[in-house]
């Protein structure tokens, strides 16, 4: 079975990504497909490569980045809801004249549109707020 | 009768708040942008949301009336709210929007059934 998710929840501030990351490799251990997960809402910053949790703890965007590295999972960002919240790609950095960069690939931004994309090519789609 | 396609998406949160009204209403008008039929469902505090008499929030908060006011422009009409839902507010519901429809608590079951596509905000 196909599976999309959808991240709505900050990292260390919610339990979402923390079961999102869980669910994504059990469905994948089980022989399921995960066609993409999405980060909408305050889920946008679980993509910030610039997230330096203490060294025993989980850093929540390296896990993010095993799991494409892993399953080659699609991993987009809704470009509003993430420069609302200070989130900036290399090109979207320099086109609102900002000096750090948070959003590298395999994390992308994207519109809604293709949250829509990724629920209609899922037979299952769950989300994590 | 529901699209076979429709999108639910529902609303929770009260304005202001937080961001999760906004971000909700803006996926319902995505959605409704590329051709989806959109329903809305209002439970518990996203009943807020369609108060009629409302200004913006907190300074630096947009309103979201306007958002609301919007979407039969969107082709989105259908606005479910539980009538159980309003009485234990204590909102009348002549303090909404015209654009919503009461229905029964026990119909949401049916309501959620007939969806296949559902957003939680």
């Amino acid at each position: 079975m196909q599976y999309g998710l959808l991240v709505m929840g900050a990292p260390y501030s919610s339990p979402a990504p923390h079961s999102a990351l869980r669910f994504a490799h059990a469905v994948i251990a089980r022989g399921h497909r995960l066609a993409g997960v999405f980060f909408y809402h305050d889920g946008v910053h679980n993509a910030s490569s610039l997230m330096a949790p203490p060294q025993d703890e989980l850093n929540l965007n390296e896990a993010w980045l095993e799991l494409h590295r892993l399953h080659t999972v699609q991993l987009d960002v809704c470009i509003a809801a993430a420069l609302r919240r200070g989130l900036m790609s290399e090109s979207e950095a320099q086109r609102h004249g900002k000096q750090a960069v948070n959003i590298e690939k395999p994390f992308e931004l994207t519109g809604l549109g293709q949250l829509l994309e990724l629920q209609q090519r899922s037979d299952r789609f769950i989300t994590f707020a | 009768m529901v699209a076979p396609d429709a999108l639910l998406v529902i609303i929770r949160h009260a304005p202001h708040g937080s961001n999760w009204l906004r971000e909700g209403l803006d996926a319902a008008l995505v959605a409704a942008a590329f051709g989806q039929p959109v329903e809305l469902l209002f439970m518990g505090q996203g009943i807020m949301a369609l108060l009629k008499e409302q200004g913006s929030g907190a300074p630096g908060q947009k309103a979201t009336l306007p958002t609301i006011d919007m979407l039969e422009m969107y082709d989105i009409d259908k606005l479910w709210v539980p009538r159980e839902a309003l009485q234990s507010l204590h909102i009348p519901a002549d303090a909404l929007v015209d654009s919503v429809t009461l229905m029964a608590n026990a119909d949401i079951p049916d309501l959620l059934q007939q969806h296949a596509k559902i957003f939680s905000f």
